[in-house]
């Protein structure tokens, strides 16, 4: 397979120990071209050690990561090519301003980048603050100058790590809107993120990771139904529908709900309530599928007290996919 | 963030189209230097070599003493200004230079650690490598200015003070001003060999510690320990291989035929402590895990 055809980001058995500490244990992670992929986990959990491991800042204890088929711990800042975004904060130097700072990435960067920087200013709405100091800047500002640093590079993969911290609800939305766009028009994201509601927009694959590991990886999608199908449902008589639906063992968690009734059931199951309910001459006015949130399931799979036996169900279920 | 278009698709294609030109490492060195120009505390050090000249001048004009002096420079003090130069350096060359060397090597790698910006430039077209180069340059490349201000200041005070006059060097030999002034400035350039050493162990503990107050106060620490090592009684023996005894290497230009003993001593053995900090610096360097920011 050539380099440019390669996974934008592969790790196998990626893992760094700090002396009896073990920050990543063994992860494995698989980004595909067009991803925009979620890294998700609790704070502590070694999601910016794996991208500092991934972005050759930090070198791994065992195991490989690669980009676009290139490991930064051989082949240096080769492997770079094609690669920007920042872990932790982006920093930059308070004494240079923001114009300044991204001459010097610029510069640092090549192939034209420099010719870039008015565009990638104005992308970030940033222009007007472009001669001022960075000390001067708040953190949002900072935030943005990271993004539009990064986007100077022309990357094919952004790794970005909580690009929203720090920022006002209307930041947040706007950089949501960015990382859409940059999405759609190509670039593969690795999005490490705090922000579940932001994950569950914006991402189409995720990773969870826990205490160095990872417990899931796949779909967003499919780790939402195999969350467990829940189905809401709106009849002409609710009362006697719910009645119904007790005396029907394939019917789970049968209750009222905000708007109607709610209930889990497999796919075939769900039929046969349907033709039930028509049999006694309950009218379905809605029937509708409700996929577990992202944030159910991130504490599910993450939470100390979790149940153990869900969270290996959804991880047996995540590797038959 | 404005919806102004950019142009990733076209980076898209094009990045996988043609392998991206990596810059020089030219590119990055001219980068640390602008980095230093822009700092304040880069110009800390150049004040006080600007100001020690001037202090000097302006107090021996004020209180110079006609009496017999040990020194044959310091005997001539007023007869020709370009002996002030050659006391300003034997003055400053034991200290105050390493310290203001010191200031700038010990703080070029962990200033980018403090600050959390190594991240930030490691994390673009250039390899450690060429950091690392370009960075251990502009630390010398300080140390060579630092020399030539403090050289030039004492030069253009002692020639406004005293005139552009022949002086006598360490053998009595009497030279021209023309001469005298190329020797001065050849002396500070010999100057700059144990110099380079001082920084280069900066530079090491600068990238080893991650801390500029430890790597600064540890380099200065070392000089001043060498200095009691040659002050021990019993340990005369090595005092010829003792980094803080070369700083007067210089002194073999300013004779008549010129000695040149000293400074080739000074060359190896200075080579001795400053090429193994350099090596050392580079691989603790490369291999260092750049975390925290």
């Amino acid at each position: 397979m050539s380099e440019d055809a390669a996974q934008p980001v592969r790790a196998r058995g990626l893992v760094k120990r700090y002396d009896e500490v073990l920050a990543v244990d063994h992860i494995d992670l698989n980004v595909h071209s067009g991803d925009v992929y979620g890294f998700l986990g609790p704070n502590g959990a070694g999601k910016t050690t794996t991208l500092r491991m991934a972005l050759g800042l930090i070198t791994p204890s065992e195991g490989i990561v690669e980009l676009f088929g290139r490991d930064p711990m051989r082949h240096g800042a080769r492997a770079l090519e094609g690669v920007a975004g920042f872990v932790e904060a982006p920093r930059f130097y308070p004494y240079f301003s923001g114009r300044k700072n991204l001459e010097l990435l610029a510069a640092l960067d090549g192939d034209g980048a420099a010719a870039r920087i008015d565009e990638v200013l104005a992308v970030v709405e940033l222009s007007p603050r472009a001669k001022h100091k960075v000390g001067g800047y708040s953190h949002g500002m900072r935030q943005r100058l990271g993004i539009a640093a990064a986007l100077l590079r022309q990357p094919r993969l952004l790794i970005l790590d909580e690009p929203a911290t720090g920022l006002d609800p209307a930041g947040m939305r706007d950089m949501r809107a960015l990382i859409r766009r940059l999405a759609e028009e190509g670039i593969t994201v690795l999005l490490s993120s705090h922000q579940l509601p932001e994950v569950q927009e914006l991402c189409d694959r995720v990773a969870i990771v826990e205490s160095g590991r990872v417990v899931y990886e796949g779909a967003l999608a499919d780790l939402r139904r195999q969350g467990g199908a829940g189905y809401r449902l709106h009849t002409t008589d609710d009362e006697r529908a719910l009645a119904l639906m007790h005396e029907q063992a394939s019917v789970e968690h049968a209750a009222p709900g905000e708007h109607g009734l709610t209930f889990q059931a497999h796919e075939q199951d769900v039929g046969e309530l349907s033709l039930t309910l028509a049999a006694a001459g309950i009218g379905i006015l809605a029937l509708s599928p409700e996929l577990a949130t992202l944030e159910d399931l991130f504490f599910r799979l993450t939470e100390g007290d979790h149940d153990e036996s869900a969270e290996a169900e959804l991880s047996e279920q995540a590797l038959e996919v | 963030m404005s919806s102004a278009a950019l142009n990733p698709p076209a980076a898209a294609a094009t990045a996988s189209a043609h392998r991206s030109r990596r810059p020089s490492t030219l590119i990055v060195y001219r980068w640390e230097l602008r980095k230093l120009v822009a700092q304040v505390r880069t110009y800390l050090g150049l004040a006080l070599l600007t100001l020690l000249p001037v202090i000097f001048v302006v107090f021996e004009s004020l209180h110079h003493q006609h009496n017999q002096r040990d020194n044959i420079f310091a005997a001539q003090i007023t007869q020709s200004g370009l002996a002030t130069p050659v006391l300003m350096l034997l003055f400053m060359s034991g200290f105050f230079l390493p310290v203001v060397a010191a200031l700038v090597a010990g703080d070029i790698f962990s200033n980018e650690d403090g600050n959390g910006t190594l991240k930030t430039i490691l994390t673009r077209s250039v390899d450690r490598g060429q950091v690392f180069a370009a960075k251990t340059f502009a630390a010398l490349t300080y140390a060579v200015v630092a020399v030539l201000v403090a050289a030039t200041v004492a030069t253009v005070a002692g020639v406004a003070s005293w005139g552009f006059h022949a002086v006598r060097t360490y053998s009595g030999t009497l030279v021209s001003a023309p001469e005298a002034l190329l020797l001065v400035f050849a002396a500070n350039a010999a100057y700059l060999i144990p110099l380079f050493a001082v920084a280069a162990i900066g530079l090491m503990l600068s990238a080893a510690t991650r801390n500029s107050a430890a790597a600064v106060v540890g380099t200065i620490g070392i000089v001043i320990l060498l200095f009691i090592i040659a002050q021990i009684p019993g340990l005369e023996s090595i005092q010829p291989y003792l980094l803080t005894e070369q700083f007067q290497a210089w002194q073999g230009l300013l004779r008549t035929p010129t000695n040149w003993a000293p400074i080739v001593h000074s060359a190896w053995l200075c080579a001795l402590y400053g090429v193994p900090s350099l090596v050392a610096g580079y691989l603790v360097f490369l291999r260092r895990d750049v975390a925290g920011g």
